[in-house]
């Protein structure tokens, strides 16, 4: 076993358990932090796909931007207590019923997929790396870029007018 | 690494948010079990853009790098809505005092 596959495992255990932690937890506070690390684990899988634009973007967007926003809105609000009362708990067991059955179609579909011979290609290759994706992004996808930050901006007014008081 | 195994992975973690989405009931909470979605969706891209680059790479050497832009833009999409989405709790908090989703149920009457 190398490294590299180690890593891989140690980091999609990571990855799977802090996303059922962000799912059973009971305050919201904690599901956020067992989010961050799922944030983690996944931009240790692109650091180690050699994606390093999107491994560091990951974090600082998604754990650095978005994470914050949700602990605000959470503190700000005072939802730290369990505000669920559970009422109907065959709910509860009819979506983790859903979502088990989903996994078992995904799986049933994929398992006999020819796709042994496919390989993702880790820690090699430099199409992930900073200057070939900007020259990318600002040779053939500039349009796109620019209509991203006109759709910034109308998030950015409507936030504000849907968050506004009356 | 086989391209099997980054599938299962996200496949797994798609199913765990797509599980929290249907049993959770607090906003905040089915908010975050969609950000989990797109992320296993985005490591999902980027898996298959390197299989791609590994594939082409002899032909064309920035081959499976729209994958990349492409999970560049998701989460900018992502992060668009997640300001708006948490603008509309914040409303929704101030209205009813709660974000219980099964409190949103006022157009059934």
């Amino acid at each position: 076993m190398s490294i590299t596959q180690i890593l891989f495992w140690i980091l999609s255990i990571m990855a799977i358990l802090g996303a059922l932690m962000v799912v059973v937890s009971k305050s919201p506070v904690y599901s956020v932090l067992w989010l961050i690390m799922v944030f983690f684990a996944i931009s240790g899988h692109y650091i180690l796909l050699n994606a390093q634009f999107l491994a560091i973007v990951n974090l600082i967007v998604y754990a650095g931007a978005i994470m914050v926003l949700f602990l605000f809105v959470i503190m700000l609000m005072n939802l730290n207590a369990d505000t669920e009362p559970q009422k109907n708990k065959w709910l509860k067991i009819a979506g983790v019923i859903a979502g088990g059955a989903l996994l078992l179609v995904f799986v049933g579909a994929l398992k006999n997929a020819d796709l042994k011979s496919q390989i993702a290609e880790v820690n090699h290759g430099d199409i992930g790396l900073i200057h070939n994706l900007g020259l990318a992004l600002f040779n053939d996808y500039v349009i796109p870029f620019e209509i991203s930050s006109v759709l910034f901006l109308s998030a950015m007014v409507g936030a504000v007018v849907i968050g506004k008081k009356e | 690494m086989p391209i099997n195994y980054y599938i299962f992975l996200a496949v797994a973690l798609f199913c765990i948010g797509v599980a929290g989405v249907l049993t959770r009931r607090n906003a905040i909470i089915i908010f975050m079990c969609i950000e989990l979605m797109l992320n296993a969706v985005n490591l999902l891209l980027v898996a298959f853009s390197k299989m791609h680059y590994k594939a082409l790479a002899a032909n064309q050497p920035d081959a499976g790098i729209n994958g990349q832009i492409f999970v560049f833009f998701i989460m900018v999409v992502a992060a668009a809505e997640v300001s708006v989405g948490l603008a509309i709790i914040v409303m929704m908090y101030r209205n009813t005092h709660s974000i219980d989703v099964n409190f949103l149920n006022r157009l059934k009457h």
